[in-house]
């Protein structure tokens, strides 16, 4: 590896142990129902922001195929969209176990838990399109298409429809901000580079699916 | 006789106050005060260390093609 371009990857790999470390082993508030668990926020809540920033990444990729119809474009669109939906499957998850424990339930009907479930089939519905176009110039357009349609519907479903109706999600429910209330300082030191740390771990991952694919296809195309 | 009251009433409600405070959520201290979360710090780290390691090994591999097939060209 060249220690010029993958400065990144060694980031990740500090940035990880430092959350698993300073995760648990940082002082965090005493609250009741939520107790020790409220360290989940270092794991579960990247999950989503991992997913997010990912998925936008997965957008630009469509938006820059609709541009210069180059099919690496759409490669990387398709790939980046299947490590997002992965990290917000992990995200629906990893809620669904921290809900059973201090919700009551696992699924709760919660509007932020439907919402980003909704979001999910959606974006599952992103794959299955491309699996039914054969044709790879068609396929590649019509997705990069879907793809956008894909965004522009989880950014309500994730962002705004929470916020107009009441949700056991913290930040939610009429309040306008984002954990404003019950993130403290200390647990800002752990939460911020979490996300960074999960972030880069799914862009790590999605940088190796697109050269194995880039590869794959260079070898098809010589055989 | 006033002011007698202001004072009780400040010391009762801060004495409630600091009472409430001291009023402990449970949270893992036992786990914390043995020591064993240390334990599970060292569990989740191997694990961290074993992903990561098994992705800096596909990125090698994929790397090593990557160069036989620019070499080919």
């Amino acid at each position: 590896m060249k220690m010029n371009q993958n400065w990144w990857k060694i980031l990740t790999v500090l940035l990880l142990l430092y959350t698993c470390i300073a995760g648990f082993l940082f002082t965090t508030p005493r609250l009741p129902i939520l107790n020790e668990s409220i360290r989940n926020l270092y794991f579960h809540v990247p999950m989503w922001f991992g997913m997010i920033l990912i998925l936008t990444a997965s957008v630009v990729y469509s938006v820059l195929y609709l541009r210069n119809q180059k099919p690496i474009e759409d490669i990387r669109a398709s790939q980046a969209a299947q490590v997002g939906v992965f990290w917000g499957i992990l995200g629906l998850l990893t809620g669904m176990i921290w809900a059973h424990y201090t919700w009551g339930k696992a699924w709760s009907n919660d509007v932020k838990q439907t919402s980003s479930a909704i979001a999910l089939l959606i974006y599952l519905a992103y794959f299955i399109l491309r699996d039914t176009i054969k044709d790879e110039q068609k396929k590649a357009g019509i997705s990069a298409v879907y793809n956008i349609y894909a965004y522009a519907a989880m950014i309500p479903l994730l962002f705004i429809l929470p916020r107009l109706t009441d949700s056991l999600h913290p930040g939610n429910g009429g309040n306008p901000g984002f954990n404003a209330y019950d993130l403290d300082s200390n647990m800002r030191l752990v939460f911020y580079p979490a996300i960074l740390a999960w972030t880069l771990l799914g862009w790590w991952i999605f940088t190796i699916k697109v050269r194995y694919i880039k590869v794959k296809n260079y070898l098809i195309s010589k055989n | 006789m006033f002011y007698k009251r202001i004072i009780t009433f400040c010391f009762v409600f801060f004495l409630s106050y600091w009472a409430k405070a001291e009023e402990k959520v449970p949270m893992a201290d036992a786990l914390r005060a043995e020591g064993k979360i240390y334990v599970v710090v060292a569990v989740i780290v191997t694990m961290v260390l074993g992903i990561v390691g098994y992705l800096v090994f596909l990125d090698r591999k994929i790397n090593r093609i990557e160069n036989e097939i620019n070499n080919s060209k």
